[in-house]
């Protein structure tokens, strides 16, 4: 029995691990990017277009990843393009979190008119289309960062509420839950002390989702030209401008994908990894 | 102060519960109403130690969460040392929670998982997890004071029902309702529990109210039992005459029914 | 000597840790007898019951031992052979009559399937014998109750369908793993009996997984006392309600409530026995050497 869990716990440790060094890279390399990129992201050069990446014959030295066409070196241009991923990732992500979490709170656990209203409001949002809602709230709000998370918040709060309240009633119905009933505590410190602890997992795992959600529907903004504004380098933008050069230049398109699917894919990893290593119950 | 307490620390008199029933909802409009307990009427003296028996469906788990007033009945009184709380606000029934315990029937549901038994036990004492009242209640279980930092799931089942009852006593509260709290349980821990239980009544000058499906349990704690059935109460009567000389059909029944630890006893 | 059900020595451990689950346990069960397996929780009960119809989780490993069924070792055949062998022979009665049965399918199929995919019968013999027991176990309008779902039956008549289902295909053995603890008692004693009835009549040999020692003296013949997956006490059931042989078998006995003595007071079982009976086993473990034979 417990070498079984050992070895989850040395599984799950080696998720955990892997991601979170992924996610230090991509964090540091947000932060630093000016002291670390080898070249200025936005600097063209038309006599370097096209460079193929370093281990390619024809490469020039310094050009890791390569240059697009036209000539901007491409490694740089990742690098400079995770600090909107991560901005994106940090505020939209913890924003729906928070606006979402809440929402589905007070709906599972007070239940009665609140719940009534914030699960109609739940179940009209997501009737619809969420990249529609996404391009016609942008071309009300105009485009820019702000703009774009405010479209994340507003569409994904409702991925939240959901999950949330549907934990919570589930969890209300404990016997636990009545018990802080019967030891006099009022209904505030119940769900502070009894639920929330017991949701928090949830919460968690959804927002590191949430945080990867977020830097892709950037990248997806951004593809169809409604993010920041194309001077700004992001990976979306990136793939967008790769996707037509890419039988002549694959590495332009390929290389933002793979950082994009690494972030993501460490995202939902570290939820898990964080989950399975400090949760008591789990433990 | 003993002189303004009531002699009878629950008097309950046609005490009505009824649910909606979903199940034969029509369409539009309201559900049919169901009746779980159609007019009990009982009173528990202070100090004494009533069973509530009855098969499932008799009501009884639906009487206690009523009792500790978790839920609302829909008519009758239920006094509580003098008090009607049969339908008392959740912000007015507040004050008088500490008086009024309860023990689950199942300790790993009525554990929150994610707190340490220290915590658990301090909760409704507004302590932190090392108060010394803690220490004291866990003693007062026979659990050794270093379980305070123990996960219910670190626990065996009979451990973790004593940690129930350690929560409900560190409040030093008048009445206890103990909800089916050994049928989880090993008969081993089953007799120590119930030991334990028989040893804090006396002790602590407990009320308590003990809800079973179980009759061979209850004459060894009871001094009183209340035989339910259908939300009726089919027999009222002392432990002893309820046992050598049952009056009615039902009562007879249940008694017939367990099964004896002795293969001459036929069926 | 040749029960239909012999056990022999059957060790059993966790893999990974390598915790022993089962201790060398010898069960003789003849044809048409009922044993009782006794224990607390973790004592290794319903675990001997899995063994014997070849359902133990994967993370359960038998180090040694045979279990015969009707002289066959069932350790020593194909996995898909067991299946039919267990299948064919055995049948189980579980515990919750509420989870044992598909709450999106209706009752009949639930009895036929079994008999159509196992037995190879054709559907028509299948469902003739599914209302043949559905009567035999005093279901009123077995017709109807086969078209109805698990949820519009109450516990008591849920168990009788798994009950009737257990001896539906005419199996030599059934393993019941505390098929009473989840009722009321007064249906516990309708169900006891049904279950002891159609033993009698079938001549079917039963294995009872039960905590209960007022259940054994009701049911069985025979019981063997479990401690942490080892037998400490294998006796019939007179001379055990009678003089329990083993310390711990008569602690256990004697914290079994009674009722029917107002003077019975309540005994735990006593710490010392609960030592003396942990060093014999601790004990036995020292002596023992796995024998190879069966591995895996």
């Amino acid at each position: 029995m417990l070498d079984g869990r050992g070895s989850i716990r040395r599984r799950s440790g080696a998720r955990l691990w892997l991601s979170a060094a992924w996610l230090t890279v991509f964090v540091l390399a947000a932060l630093l990017a000016p002291l670390i990129s080898p070249h200025d992201p936005l600097a063209q050069d038309l006599m370097l277009g096209r460079l193929p990446p370093a281990w390619i014959a024809g490469a020039e030295p310094g050009y890791w990843l390569g240059t697009d066409s036209l000539g901007r070196d491409v490694l740089s241009r990742i690098i400079h393009g995770a600090r909107i991923a991560l901005v994106v990732a940090l505020i939209a992500g913890t924003a729906t979190c928070l606006l979402g979490s809440v929402l589905g709170l007070v709906a599972g656990f007070y239940r009665g008119w609140a719940d009534r209203l914030i699960s109609r409001l739940v179940d009209i949002w997501m009737a619809f289309p969420p990249v529609l809602f996404a391009i016609l709230l942008i071309a009300v709000l105009g485009t820019g960062l702000t703009s774009v998370i405010l479209a994340i918040v507003i569409i994904d709060w409702t991925r939240f509420c959901r999950v949330v309240r549907a934990e919570t009633l589930n969890q209300s119905k404990m016997d636990y839950v009545h018990s802080a009933k019967v030891a006099g505590f009022t209904r505030l410190r119940t769900l502070a002390t009894e639920i929330l602890p017991n949701v928090l997992p949830t919460i968690i795992a959804l927002l590191t989702l949430e945080m990867g959600i977020a830097v892709i529907v950037e990248a997806i903004l951004s593809f169809v030209n409604l993010s920041i504004s194309t001077d700004q380098p992001t990976w979306g933008g990136m793939i967008a401008e790769g996707r037509t050069s890419i039988h002549q230049a694959w590495w332009v398109l390929v290389f933002p994908l793979i950082a994009l699917f690494l972030t993501v894919l460490s995202f939902a990893q570290f939820g898990d990894g964080l989950r399975e290593r400090f949760d008591p119950v789990l433990r | 102060m003993a002189d303004n307490r009531a002699d009878n620390i629950f008097e309950v008199s046609d005490l009505r519960v009824d649910v909606a029933d979903m199940t034969r909802k029509p369409l539009f409009g309201p559900a049919p109403r169901l009746e779980i307990l159609k007019g009990i009427s009982f009173t528990i003296p202070r100090g004494a130690v009533l069973g509530i028996v009855g098969g499932s469906g008799s009501g009884k788990t639906t009487l206690g969460r009523t009792m500790v007033r978790l839920a609302e009945p829909s008519g009758g009184r239920m006094l509580f040392d003098g008090h009607d709380i049969a339908h008392l606000s959740d912000a007015a029934m507040r004050p008088l929670r500490p008086r009024i315990q309860m023990i689950f029937q199942d300790p790993l549901s009525s554990l929150n998982p994610r707190l340490t038994v220290g915590r658990t036990v301090a909760a409704p004492l507004n302590a932190r997890a090392n108060d010394p009242r803690v220490g004291e209640a866990l003693e007062h279980v026979g659990l050794p004071a270093n379980f305070a930092r123990r996960y219910p799931h670190e626990l065996s089942g009979g451990q973790r029902q004593r940690v129930g009852i350690a929560r409900a006593i560190a409040m030093r509260p008048e009445f206890i309702l103990a909800d089916e709290i050994v049928s989880g349980l090993d008969v081993s821990s089953q007799a120590q529990v119930l030991m334990l239980l028989e040893k804090l009544v006396a002790e602590l000058g407990l009320t308590l109210a003990f809800i079973s499906h179980d009759l061979s349990v209850i004459r060894r704690l009871c001094s009183r039992v209340i035989v339910l059935r259908s939300g009726e109460i089919v027999e009222d009567a002392a432990t002893v005459d309820l046992f050598e000389r049952p009056q009615h059909a039902y009562t007879r029944e249940l008694l017939d029914a367990i099964p004896t630890p002795d293969p001459s006893v036929r069926w | 000597m040749s029960g239909f059900l012999e056990i022999r020595g059957l060790s059993a451990r966790l893999a990974g840790t390598g915790q022993r689950l089962l201790r060398s346990v010898d069960i003789s069960l003849p044809a048409g007898s009922v044993r009782g397996l006794v224990g607390e929780s973790g004592a290794g009960k319903s675990m001997i019951g899995k063994a014997v119809l070849g359902v133990l989780p994967k993370a359960v490993e038998v180090i040694e031992g045979e279990i015969l069924l009707d002289g066959q070792d069932l350790q020593k055949v194909s996995p898909a052979e067991r299946r039919r062998l267990i299948g064919a022979k055995a049948a189980l009665i579980p515990q919750d009559p509420l989870t044992a049965l598909n709450p999106s399918r209706r009752i009949g199929p639930q009895i036929t399937d079994r008999l159509v995919d196992i037995l190879g019968w054709t559907k028509a013999r299948a469902a003739t014998r599914a209302l043949e027991v559905l009567a035999e176990v005093s279901i009123p309008e077995p017709e109807r109750i086969m078209r109805l779902y698990p949820h519009e039956l109450s516990g008591g008549m849920r168990q009788r369908i798994l009950i009737a289902s257990a001896f539906a295909a005419e199996p030599k053995l059934i393993v019941a793993d505390e098929p009473t603890t989840a009722l009321d008692v007064t249906v516990q004693k309708q169900i006891l009996k049904l279950i002891s009835e159609l033993q009698a009549r079938h001549g079917t040999a039963l294995l009872f997984v039960t905590h209960d020692l007022g259940v054994v003296s009701k049911v069985c013949d025979t019981l063997s006392v479990l401690y942490a997956g080892k037998v400490v006490e294998d006796t019939t059931v007179e001379r055990f309600f009678a003089a329990p042989q083993h310390g711990y078998s008569s602690a256990l006995l004697a914290a079994t409530p009674r009722h029917t003595d107002p003077s019975s007071s309540l005994k735990p079982v006593p710490r010392e026995v609960l030592d003396a009976v942990a060093a014999e086993v601790a004990a036995s473990d020292a002596a023992w050497r796995p024998s190879g034979g069966a591995r895996g």
